[in-house]
This record gives C-alpha cells, structure tokens and sequence, in this order.
C-alpha cells in the first residue's frame, strides 16, 4: 500500500487541472496556454477556488483522521467538536448586524465564533484529558450554537438577510478571492503541523487510555493538540467556504483499508483524499447543467448521508 | 529499584491505598494478590506512574516518578493494562511495534526498533502471527501480542495487571514463563494474580493487600499462612514446599463468612 500516497498526489494534479478547465465555459487546455481573455476566468475565479478547494478539503479530511484517531472512533467528525457550529454563528452574526459587505468582517467573526467554541470546550474539558468530558463538551456546543443559529435566522430584519444567512450556511466555494486564500491557508497550515505532531500519541491511544499514558503518551496536552488544531482548521475552513460536512467523516473510511489502518497512517491520506473529494466535488457542481449553482455543501451532505447509512449498516453486520 | 513508599491514593474521592510500601527489584517477579476491592490494579498503576499519589512516593531507582518525563519513565516502566483493548484493525507486527513508541525519534523505526520487536515476537512465540490481523487472533494469541508489545519497549520493569485473565491453564503457563524469561534477562517484574496457586509457584515475593493496605509481603510460604488466608481471604488453604523449592496452594474450603461481611 506504499503506492497510495503517490497515486493521490497523481489524481489531486490531474483533478486540479481539469478543475480550472471546467465549469460553465470550457476552457480547453490549448487555449489556457494561449492566454486569450478566458485566462481571466482561470487565474481570478477558477484558480483561487481550486486552491481553497485544495486547502479546506486536505484541512477537513486531516482533522477528520485525527478526530478518529483521538475519540478512537470511526465515526468521529471534526463537526461533533462544535467548533463549525461555532464558526457558523459567528459568521451568521455578521450577516445579522449588517457587516458581512465589508470585506473579511465575515471571516473574522466566524474565526472569532471558532476561537470561543474552542476556548469553551478546553474550560469545559479541563485539565482531565478525559474523552467523555470532551464528546459530551462537544454536543453541548454544537448544540447551543446550533441553537442560536436558528434564534439569528428567526430574528433576521429581512427575507434577503434570511436567505443570505441560509445560503452561505449551506457552504460554497462559489465566488471565492484570493482574499479567501490568504486568510484560510495559512490558518489551516498551522493547523495540520499541530495535527502532524499527535500522530504518535495517536496510535498509543489503539491500545487505550491506560496503556497509552504508559507510552508516555500526555492526555491533557493531547487533548490541546487536538482542540487547537481542529479549531484552527475548520474554523478557518467555515470562515473562507461555510459549514461543509462529511468530508471529514468519509474521507478517512476510504483511505483506511489502504494503510496499515493505525491512526498515523491515515494522516496524509486522508488530507491528500479530502483534497482530491472537494475538488472533484465542487468542479462537478459547476460544471453540473443547473440553472444556480448547486452548493458544494449541499453535494457533499448528499453524499454523506448515504454513506454514514452504509458505514452504520456495515458496523452492525460486524457486531451482529 | 521501583518502590512504593507509604502510598496513599485516592479515585473518585474514595481512598484505594493507605500507607502501601512495596519494592520491585531486577530478576525478581512479585505478584500481587489480595480479594477483590483490595486495591490491587489501583497500586499497579500507581507504580506505573498513571496515577498522582495523595501521599506517599513511587521512586525509579531513588528519583521520584512523578517528576520524570513521560517519555523517559515509559522507556524504563512497562506497563499491561488488564483491558485487552485494540481500537483499529492493525496488524500483530504494527501492534507490536508500538511498544517502541517510546524509544522512536521523529524518523522511523530504527534497526534496534526492529530487533526489539523480532525478539519481543520471538520470546512471546508469535513471529508467526506477524501479519495477522489483530481482531482475528483468538484471545490466547490476543495475550500473547499484547505481552510481546510490552517486551518490544526492553523495560527495565515490566508491571501487568492480571496477565493470566481469561487464557487456559496452557497459555497461562507460557505467559508465565515469558515473564520469568524477562525478570532472568534482569527485568523487575510485578504481575498482579487473582490465583493464589499461580502466585505461589511463579512469584519471587507475594505482596497480600487487604481494603488498601499491606496485609502481609514476603516469600509466599509466610504469606500464603493458613492464618494469613483465613483472616483475608475467609478460606482454609493450606501450602506445601515441594521439593524442587516451589511453594504450591491448595484452598480447601471457606471458613464462614468472609471476614468482610461480618
């Protein structure tokens, strides 16, 4: 299984490519040499989506490992931590107040709602280190965020601000800028190089807890690891594209069978696979013969629900 | 020398230890017994650093444990928790090797990494199941994996709480003998036992708690005493020397109530 890493970087190259030939117009890849006016729509539109797609999708599908890996639970999503749901408010309140024309106020008060959902859950974790005491801290934010959310949409002013708000919780790559870029990038960077430093602490968690803090393994400062950089990453993914789900649960699940299915191994796959997911994905719906864009969002939820449906199906088989 | 000096320990807000004093030396295999409750796995742990203490100290070689890194006390303590538990469906090789998890630097694993886990492999007769998925091995096998992962680690003290849980009389005996195997290449062993005959033939010096305190420790003819027994235990037994040196248990009946009931 040593060919799977250089067979997605192959894919994720060649996806990349078709990705900024296709969508609405075509551009073929002679004329994106010759550099007529359809460059435009390459190096200003196509481009920059491309690499957020790259970012937030190699950024989601990481944290969905390490999530599996940490809660030693492979249906783990970064979305259960309450961190998107964080986020989301976040962004959805800017869009309340008004501010979301001012170019980066959305994103900083979605990154400001990530960064309160995070500091909350580590009060609410504690110094215990303890998986429960996390979970449930997770639910309990995502569900009041969840909950504020729709106190937000029910109060919004306008019918326009209510379906702004709608639209952009269903996430999208849609019109995105190299502004988006330059503010997601860097944030998601940071945090996979935290995920990349828990991979051996990871796998000491296969044997559980006890056997794990007898590796050497240092619960609380797992637990930090982990808060930080699944924050940073899906607060930063949420601020630059919406709430886009289920990569993080699926992505991880098809790489798995292809490594030696220790939490460290699914790693890089797992981000090399999100990447490659959320690039084919949201090429697919630009290119897709629909009148407005279907949301990327919307297509992953699509197909994510079928699939955690086998993966339960497939779960029970194995316990029955 | 890994030592237990007056040892208190409080979980939950219930106190488990009170006042324990124990000491594993390389060579020597102790086994800790005493009833259920006794506070048996609780110790273990403590001795292996998972636990902080509400008073008293545990001490690697004169250096208290809780001031060590993690990191270093895992390269001198091993550690087998009684829970069996593997979460992915990892290979017995891949298993194995995370008893090195300590010893690895950022890079791979090296050719002492290797070594190690071919002779843990080797020692614990599983070189055979290497590339075995680990949720397809019987529990006998299971046991035998998870010893070898604690090898690969080449502790200087190797602690296992109830290794002989759940395996029949023949993988208990193997077991047995892998860690004798470890305290003659000078490892000091702790193993806590629920069967008294068992501890009575494998253990160097038995350690007999009673509701988190030291009922009684030393060889296993002082310990094993049918007094002894009848006061912790509520059972007559009685204890024999054979000739090879060994002290073999027969428990004979229980005397009455248990002396915690009544």
């Amino acid at each position: 299984m040593k060919r799977l890493v250089p067979f997605l970087l192959a894919a994720l190259l060649l996806a990349s490519l078709m990705s900024l030939l296709a969508g609405k117009v075509w551009i073929s890849p002679a004329a994106m040499l010759a550099g007529d006016e359809r460059w435009a729509i390459i190096a200003e539109l196509r481009l920059p989506r491309t690499i957020l797609a790259l970012v937030v999708g190699a950024g989601l599908g990481l944290a969905g490992a390490a999530m599996q890996g940490y809660l030693r639970n492979p249906l783990a999503d970064p979305g259960l931590f309450g961190v998107s749901a964080g986020a989301a408010l976040g962004a959805v309140l800017a869009i309340f107040f008004g501010l979301s024309a001012t170019p980066y106020v959305l994103s900083a008060c979605a990154l400001a709602g990530a960064g309160a959902a995070m500091a909350l859950l580590s009060a609410l974790a504690g110094h215990s280190g303890s998986i429960i005491v996390f979970t449930l801290g997770g639910v309990v934010i995502s569900s009041l965020a969840g909950a504020l959310t729709a106190l937000v949409i029910s109060l919004a002013p306008t019918p326009f601000a209510t379906g702004q708000i709608v639209n952009w919780l269903m996430g999208a790559l849609t019109d995105r800028s190299w502004n988006d870029v330059l503010l997601a990038a860097p944030l998601i960077a940071a945090g996979a190089l935290v995920l990349a430093g828990t991979a051996r602490a990871l796998d000491a968690l296969t044997l559980g807890e006890a056997a794990a803090r007898s590796l050497g393994v240092n619960p609380a400062r797992l637990q930090w690891q982990i808060i930080i950089g699944v924050g940073l990453i899906v607060g930063a993914s949420v601020a630059a594209a919406g709430v886009i789900g289920f990569i993080g649960l699926i992505v991880p699940h098809l790489v798995r069978p292809f490594t030696r299915r220790s939490p460290s191994a699914v790693l890089l796959p797992a981000a090399l696979g999100g990447a490659l997911l959320l690039i084919i994905a949201d090429a697919a719906v630009r290119a897709a013969p629909t009148v407005s864009e279907l949301r990327v969002g919307i297509a992953m939820s699509l197909l994510g629900g079928p699939f955690f449906l086998a993966l339960l199906l497939r779960l029970r088989r194995k316990l029955g | 020398m890994l030592a237990a000096r007056d040892l208190s320990l409080m979980l939950g807000g219930t106190p488990v230890l009170a006042g324990v004093s124990a000491a594993i030396v390389p060579g020597r295999i102790m086994a800790i017994i005493g009833p259920n409750g006794a506070g048996k796995s609780s110790l273990i742990a403590a001795l292996a650093g998972l636990h902080r203490p509400t008073a008293g100290v545990v001490t690697l070689d004169d250096v208290a444990l809780a001031s060590l890194d993690p990191r270093a006390r895992a390269r001198r303590i091993g550690f087998l928790p009684q829970v069996a538990e593997v979460n992915w469906d990892i290979d017995v090789e891949t298993l194995v090797a995370l008893g090195r998890l300590p010893h690895r630097g950022r890079g791979g694993a090296s050719a002492a990494d290797a070594a190690a886990i071919g002779a843990a492999m080797a020692a614990t007769d599983c070189t055979a199941l290497a590339g075995r998925v680990v949720g397809s091995l019987s529990g006998g096998e299971r046991a035998r994996v998870l010893l070898a992962r604690v090898l690969a680690g080449q502790p200087d003290y190797l602690l296992a709480d109830e290794p002989l849980a759940n395996l029949d009389p023949g993988h208990q005996i193997d077991t047995l003998a892998c860690l004798r195997a470890a305290a003659s290449a000078g490892a000091g062993v702790a193993i806590v036992l629920h069967d008294l005959a068992h501890a009575a033939a494998i253990a160097d010096d038995l350690l007999l708690l009673d509701r988190g305190r030291v009922a009684a420790a030393g060889a296993a003819a002082t310990v094993l005493a049918p007094a002894i027994m009848a006061r912790v235990y509520g059972i007559s037994a009685q204890t024999a020397v054979l000739p090879d040196g060994q002290t073999r248990l027969v428990v004979t009946g229980r005397t009455g109530l248990s002396p915690r009931s009544a």
